[in-house]
C-alpha cells in the first residue's frame, strides 16, 4: 500500500461482506420455502425474502465497488484521497439506508417495483452519498494522474448515478413503466457496470501480471467499447414482451447476441495478459479470482444469456426458472467474483500482511464457484421441464411447480454449499494472518528479505 | 490483438461508438414510449382506478412471488394474463368475482403448497386491483405468454 488513504476502502469492504453474509442467509430462506412451501410462511412471506436477499446483492455490490475505488484510486491518480472524512461519512449514509431499508422490509415498509423497492426517502439517502463519493473520487482524479483505468470507472460509476435517476420516475402505464425500469436495471449491469468490471479487472491484472500498461489500457477500451456497441441496443432483449414495437425482436436478438462477444473478449484478455506477465505475484488466490471472473461471467452472463435471448426461444422461456438460472450465474461471475477478487488483492494490503490464507482462500472460491455452478445448472434444468410444461403443453402454474422439487432440493444443497465456502472466505479475509509458504519454495513469496 | 490499432484510436473509437449508440437506442425508446401510449395500450381505459390498482400492487410488492408479464420472482403464477385465464374475455363479471374470491381466501393453509398471505382490501381496493389486472390482460404484448397458463 503505498498511499495512506488507501485503507479507506477497508471497512467499505468490511460492511460489504457481512452484507454479503446476510443476502445468503436470505438466499437459503427463500430456497427452504422452494422445499418446504409452508416454511416461515406466517413469519415472513416470500417477498420478503426475496426483497432482501436482491437488495443486499446490489447494496453490498455498490458498497464493494466504491471500496474498490478509493483502493485504487490514489495508486492510479499518484496522489492521495481528497476527503477520507468524505469518505467515511457517505458510508456511513450508504451504509445506513440499506440497513433502513433492510430493517423497514420486514415490516412491510418498500415501494413496490422489483429491485427498486427502498423507499423514497431511503432511494434519496442513497443518491446523496453516492454523490459525495463521486464528488471525491472525482476530486482526486482531477488533481492526480489521468489514466484508461481510473477513467472508465468513473465514466462507469458517474453514468451508473445518472441511469439510478430512472428510478425516480415511475409511470402510471405499467408499458411505460417497464420500459424505463431497464434504463436502470439493464444498463446498470449490462451496460455501464461492465465499465466499471473491465476496469478493476485492468487493474488487477496491471498489478498482477506485469504486463505494460499501454497494451492493457488499449485492450480495455476494445472491450468497454463492445459492451457498450452490444449492450445498449441489447436492451431490446427486454422489450419483446411488454407492449413495445416489434422492431425490438430482431434489434434485441441481435445485438444481446452480441453482448456474448465482450465478455469473451475479457476471457481471452485475462488470460493472455496471464501468460504474457513475467511478474510471479504472491498472491495467488487474487490471481486465481481475476482469472475466474470473467470466465464464470462468460458462461453465467454470455453463454447462458444468449441461451434464451433470441426472441423465439425467450417467447417460450420468458420468466421461467431459465431466467433465474441466468440470473444467478452472471450477477455471480461478474461482480461477486469481480469484488472476491479485488478483496482478496486488497486485504493483505490493507491490514499490512504477506499474502496469507491463500489456500483456504483458493478453497472457498473452488467450493462457491462450484456450488454456484451447480444451482445454475439445476435451475436450468428446472426451467426447461417449466418451459415445455407450462410454455408447450399449457400445464398450469401450480402443477408444474410439484414437478420440480426435485431440482428446488438440489438448489437447497448447491446453497448450503455456497454458505460453507464464503465462510472460509471471510474466514481468509479477515481472520488471524497466517502466513502460507507456496509449494515453490520460499523465493515465491514477496519481499526483498525472502528471495 | 489489433496491433495496427493504437491506445487514442480505441479510446476514440469507445467514445464516437457509445455516444452514437447511445443516441440511436434514445431515440427509439421515444418511439417505444409513444407507441406505447398510443397503440399498445388502452389509452382511455387508463382510468383512476386502474392508477390505484397499480399502486396497491406497489404497496403489497405483489412482484416479488409473482411475474407481470414475465417479470418478477417466478414463485408464483403469471399476473399478466390472469384476466384470460379468469374467463374475463368471455365473462367478466364472473372473472371479478373469482379473482376477488381467491383473493379473499388466503391463505389456504394447504400443507405443501405454496403460501399467498391474507390481504385486507377494502371493496374499492379490491375493485382497483382488478382493474389494473384487466387493463394489463389488454397490453398488445405480441401475443405473449404462448399459453394461457402465463
Amino acid at each position: 500500500m503505498k498511499y495512506e488513504t488507501q485503507k479507506v476502502a477497508l471497512p467499505f469492504f468490511m460492511v460489504a461482506m457481512a452484507l454479503f453474509a446476510l443476502q445468503i442467509v436470505f438466499g437459503l430462506l427463500a430456497a427452504s420455502v422452494y422445499v418446504w412451501p409452508n416454511f416461515m410462511a406466517e413469519l415472513m412471506p416470500f417477498n420478503i425474502m426475496r426483497v432482501s436477499h436482491t437488495n443486499l446483492l446490489i447494496v453490498w455490490l455498490l458498497i464493494g465497488f466504491m471500496g474498490a475505488t478509493y483502493y485504487l484510486m490514489p495508486e492510479e491518480a499518484e496522489r492521495e484521497i481528497h476527503s477520507p472524512t468524505i469518505a467515511y461519512i457517505q458510508l456511513a449514509i450508504f451504509a445506513f439506508a440499506g440497513a433502513a431499508a433492510l430493517v423497514g422490509y420486514q415490516f412491510g415498509i418498500h415501494e413496490g417495483r422489483e429491485f427498486l423497492e427502498q423507499p423514497f426517502w431511503v432511494k434519496v439517502l442513497i443518491t446523496i452519498s453516492f454523490l459525495m463519493f463521486l464528488f471525491n473520487t472525482s476530486m482526486t482524479l482531477l488533481k492526480g494522474r489521468r489514466t484508461a483505468i481510473n477513467l472508465v470507472l468513473m465514466l462507469g460509476l458517474w453514468l451508473a448515478a445518472v441511469f439510478w435517476l430512472f428510478a425516480f420516475y415511475n409511470p402510471s402505464n405499467l408499458a411505460v413503466d417497464k420500459l424505463y425500469w431497464w434504463w436502470v436495471v439493464h444498463l446498470w449491469v449490462e451496460g455501464v457496470w461492465e465499465l466499471i468490471m473491465a476496469s478493476l479487472l485492468g487493474y488487477l491484472l496491471i498489478k498482477m501480471t506485469g504486463v505494460d500498461r499501454e497494451v492493457i489500457e488499449k485492450w480495455l477500451y476494445i472491450i468497454v467499447g463492445l459492451s457498450l456497441f452490444s449492450g445498449l441496443l441489447g436492451t431490446g432483449h427486454h422489450y419483446y414482451w411488454i407492449g413495445a414495437p416489434s422492431y425490438w425482436q430482431p434489434i434485441g436478438s441481435i445485438f444481446s447476441t452480441l453482448e456474448v462477444i465482450p465478455f469473451f473478449a475479457m476471457v481471452v484478455f485475462a488470460f493472455t495478459m496471464f501468460w504474457k506477465g513475467s511478474r510471479n505475484h504472491p498472491n495467488k488466490a487474487a490471481m486465481l479470482w481475476a482469472l475466474g471472473c470473467p470466465t464464470v461471467a462468460f458462461f453465467g452472463a454470455g453463454v447462458w444469456g444468449f441461451m434464451h435471448t433470441l426472441h423465439w426461444v425467450n417467447y417460450y422461456s420468458h420468466g421461467t426458472q431459465v431466467t433465474a438460472a441466468h440470473g444467478h450465474l452472471a450477477f455471480y461471475g461478474a461482480y461477486v467474483m469481480l469484488m472476491l477478487g479485488i478483496i482478496s488483492f486488497a486485504m493483505p494490503q490493507l491490514r499490512r500482511v504477506q499474502p496469507y490464507n491463500q489456500v483456504m482462500n483458493m478453497w472457498g472460491f473452488w467450493i462457491v464457484t462450484g456450488a454456484m455452478c451447480f444451482m445454475t445448472f439445476t435451475l436450468t434444468f428446472a426451467g426447461v421441464v417449466q418451459t415445455h410444461l407450462q410454455r408447450v403443453l399449457g400445464m398450469n402454474f401450480m402443477e408444474v411447480q410439484d414437478q420440480l422439487v426435485l431440482f428446488y432440493g438440489m438448489r437447497l444443497g448447491s446453497g448450503i454449499a455456497v454458505a460453507i465456502g464464503s465462510c472460509l472466505l471471510l474466514y481468509a479475509f479477515f481472520g488471524p494472518a497466517r502466513e502460507q509458504v507456496p509449494a515453490g519454495g520460499t523465493q515465491l513469496t514477496a519481499g526483498a528479505d525472502r528471495a | 490483438m489489433a496491433d495496427g490499432l493504437t491506445k487514442s484510436a480505441a479510446r476514440n473509437i469507445f467514445y464516437g461508438g457509445s455516444l452514437f449508440f447511445f443516441l440511436l437506442f434514445a431515440a427509439l425508446t421515444a418511439h417505444s414510449h409513444w407507441y406505447m401510449v398510443n397503440t399498445s395500450t388502452d389509452k382511455e381505459g387508463l382510468t383512476e382506478s386502474v392508477v390505484e390498482g397499480k399502486h396497491i400492487w406497489e404497496k403489497n410488492m405483489c412482484i416479488n412471488c409473482h411475474s407481470i408479464m414475465g417479470e418478477g420472482a417466478y414463485f408464483a403464477p403469471e399476473l399478466g394474463n390472469v384476466w384470460e385465464r379468469y374467463g374475463g374475455h368471455q365473462n367478466p363479471e364472473a372473472a371479478r368475482a373469482g379473482l376477488a374470491a381467491w383473493i379473499r381466501a388466503q391463505p389456504l393453509g394447504t400443507q405443501g403448497r405454496r403460501q399467498m398471505p391474507a390481504y385486507d382490501f377494502s371493496d374499492e381496493e379490491m375493485s382497483a386491483l382488478i382493474d389494473f389486472l384487466e387493463w394489463t390482460d389488454g397490453i398488445d404484448d405480441q401475443d405473449w405468454p404462448p399459453t394461457p397458463a402465463g
